[in-house]
């Protein structure tokens, strides 16, 4: 079983969605498409779903072209971020309707409801309408009836969205159990969040402006981004690009941090770079320090750690601090990092070596 | 103090509701003396009642007998309200869900003239219906009157149904597709049942203004096909007493009330809850 997408484009209007996206899809992998908001991650599942049309390119499923199958002959099973589920049903029933659907008797379709529903943790409900569930709970209503035909093609569209942080880390843990009993299913998973994505992911698609710009194993797109782009979309928060230059074998970042250049840029001709340094990476300075001076544009606290957003002369800095730290807007800070950590990219924004490289 | 004044205006207005009704109630059951005594409500007590003014409408007495018209009424008010609903309610889906159009002229336009059928006053529409019934041999048939009340039925349906089908998430139609529903079985397993309150208000108002059309069944009915309000009308040109007026007007708005009482069960609120968060 494979679905292959060949040139896959979609314009509405005149606005391209989808360009020139080509990629096979086997089963038993969680392929991860991660992007921005509008990189076009839904409107892939969508197209394949059937729900829109391609205008360029062909899609096919085990050789068949997929355009001349209509969505309801598919076999495809979707979760949206908005949890989408049947109001007037009760949890039993809108579980067993898809099995309901596709044939099967009743009190069988029930049966094996039931199974699904115990799976994901629902059983003291079964009787209950989505109405009346919390939003973990219909999100769980709708992953139910998504597993329970064990479809050919498994769509996952930020399922965990529109959830709070606590049952967002819980059902994210539980969904890697949960889509690894469909073995054979074609399981995309779209995220914004580049944790889920190495936690849940097999393959990771990272997707911008409708085109797949990179894909791999999660962590080596983690490791080593492609681009100024794709080190963006897969750092939460997304990596500080500053301003870099490698003379005499000295990296000089903005105007105060200058360093020996570390080993893995040893090999880098001199000239003007980009220095790509995720927030963990980078420090608030104490005196004496060689530090670049920040002057704080937004602080925020979240959780057990502290995000502080900086101006500095080389750029946009963001800085991510362990525990809860005081800092104010308008205040000038030192910034410090650890040269051996550095991203290099061009200045068109290709990679050029990647820390550890 | 605003509570206060809310349920004086609801107390008021039920007042100004009922008052008339039950007086053309009270009014049925009277003797022509009983009328004559003034205003008199509560019977056994206050006045006799007597069931003169039933019998007299009834056919028992020999002086009226509504029921064939009443059975008319019922007949072209059902078919023409089911046709409206039936094929109002799809035009309405397909309004809602799809995209029809030709150049500037999109869903929104189709909508409105749908509803602009209505702005037209009957009358002027009288002699082209005439005619148009005349040339296919429908004047004076329950066809021809159920298929002209139709046409200004359907209008209405549209117009609500699309607003309602406008608030089903399309992601339950999607969502259904996905399942293995083809795009009407989509439709009847999953948003008809969500639909009954749409449908139960559109139900409400074409029985309501099928039941209650006066002027088409005067001009397109004659004799054979003569409606229940043609029938009171024509009882009240002639020298036909208080109480049985009175009567005649109770016996046409009971199946109206009895069938508001059947529907009012669906007309439940938050039928969406928990379709998408």
């Amino acid at each position: 079983m494979s679905l292959q997408l060949k040139n896959v484009g979609i314009t509405q209007g005149k606005e391209m969605i989808l360009e020139d996206i080509s990629y096979d899809f086997e089963p038993g992998i969680i392929y991860v498409l991660m992007g921005r908001t509008s990189s076009g991650k839904t409107s892939l599942m969508r197209a394949i779903a059937g729900l829109i049309d391609l205008t360029d390119g062909e899609m096919f499923f085990n050789g068949v072209d997929f355009e001349t199958v209509p969505t309801w002959r598919r076999d495809t099973a979707m979760v949206y971020q908005q949890f989408i589920n049947y109001p007037n049903r009760t949890v039993l029933q809108n579980v067993a309707f898809p099995l309901q659907m596709a044939g099967m008797k009743r009190a069988e379709a029930n049966e094996k409801a039931l199974e699904i529903i115990k799976m994901v943790g629902l059983s003291d409900f079964v009787d209950r309408k989505p109405g009346e569930l919390s939003g973990g709970q219909q999100q769980r209503v709708a992953i139910a009836r998504a597993l329970i035909r064990n479809a050919n093609i498994l769509l996952l569209d930020e399922p965990l969205m529109n959830l709070d942080y606590k049952l967002r880390e819980q059902l994210r843990e539980e969904f890697r159990d949960l889509f690894t009993t469909s073995q054979d299913s074609i399981t995309l998973y779209a995220t914004t969040e580049p944790s889920e994505a190495l936690l849940i992911g097999d393959e990771l698609l990272v997707l911008h402006e409708g085109r797949i710009i990179q894909h791999g194993k999660p962590a080596y797109v983690f490791e080593h981004p492609n681009s100024v782009t794709v080190a963006q979309i897969v750092n939460e928060p997304p990596m500080s690009i500053l301003s870099a230059r490698i003379s005499n074998g000295t990296l000089s970042i903005g105007d105060y941090l200058k360093s020996s250049t570390p080993a893995h840029l040893a090999g880098v001709p001199d000239g003007e770079y980009q220095a790509g340094i995720r927030a963990s990476e980078l420090t608030i300075g104490v005196e004496g320090d060689m530090n670049e001076q920040g002057v704080v544009d937004l602080v925020e606290v979240s959780g057990s750690e502290t995000f502080i957003y900086l101006n500095t002369p080389a750029g946009y800095t963001i800085v991510q601090e362990e525990g809860i730290h005081e800092h104010h807007v308008g205040d000038t800070l030192g910034v410090s990092i650890l040269p051996e950590r550095v991203f290099l990219f061009s200045l068109s924004g290709e990679l050029i070596v990647a820390p550890g490289n | 103090m605003s509570k206060i004044l809310k349920y004086a205006f609801i107390a008021f207005w039920t007042m100004f509701v009922l008052v008339p009704l039950s007086w053309a109630l009270v009014t049925s059951f009277k003797t022509p003396a009983a009328v004559n005594q003034g205003a008199t409500f509560i019977p056994w007590v206050e006045f006799d009642p007597t069931l003169d003014g039933w019998k007299d409408i009834l056919g028992i007495s020999g002086y009226a007998n509504l029921l064939p018209n009443m059975f008319n009424s019922m007949i072209i008010t059902f078919f023409a309200s089911l046709i409206s609903v039936t094929l109002g309610g799809l035009a309405a889906y397909g309004l809602s869900r799809f995209r029809y159009g030709w150049k500037y002229y999109s869903n929104s336009d189709i909508i409105f003239f749908f509803i602009a059928q209505r702005i037209l006053p009957p009358v002027v529409l009288a002699i082209p219906f005439f005619l148009l019934l005349r040339t296919f041999n429908l004047l004076d048939t329950h066809l021809g009157l159920i298929l002209v009340l139709t046409s200004g039925l359907m209008p209405i349906v549209v117009w609500l149904m699309v607003d309602f089908f406008n608030q089903i998430p399309k992601e339950i139609d999607e969502m259904a597709m996905l399942e293995g529903c083809n795009p009407f079985v989509a439709f009847r397993k999953t948003i008809l049942p969500l639909s009954k309150p749409g449908i139960a208000i559109s139900a409400i108002f074409c029985v309501i203004f099928g039941w209650n059309d006066l002027f088409f069944a005067l001009v397109l009915t004659f004799t054979n096909v003569k409606t229940l309000p043609a029938a009171v009308v024509a009882l009240n040109g002639t020298v036909t007493p208080f109480w049985t007026l009175a009567a005649s007007a109770i016996f046409s708005v009971l199946p109206l009330i009895g069938f508001v009482f059947i529907v009012e069960r669906y007309l439940s609120k938050g039928g969406f809850t928990g379709a998408v968060r």
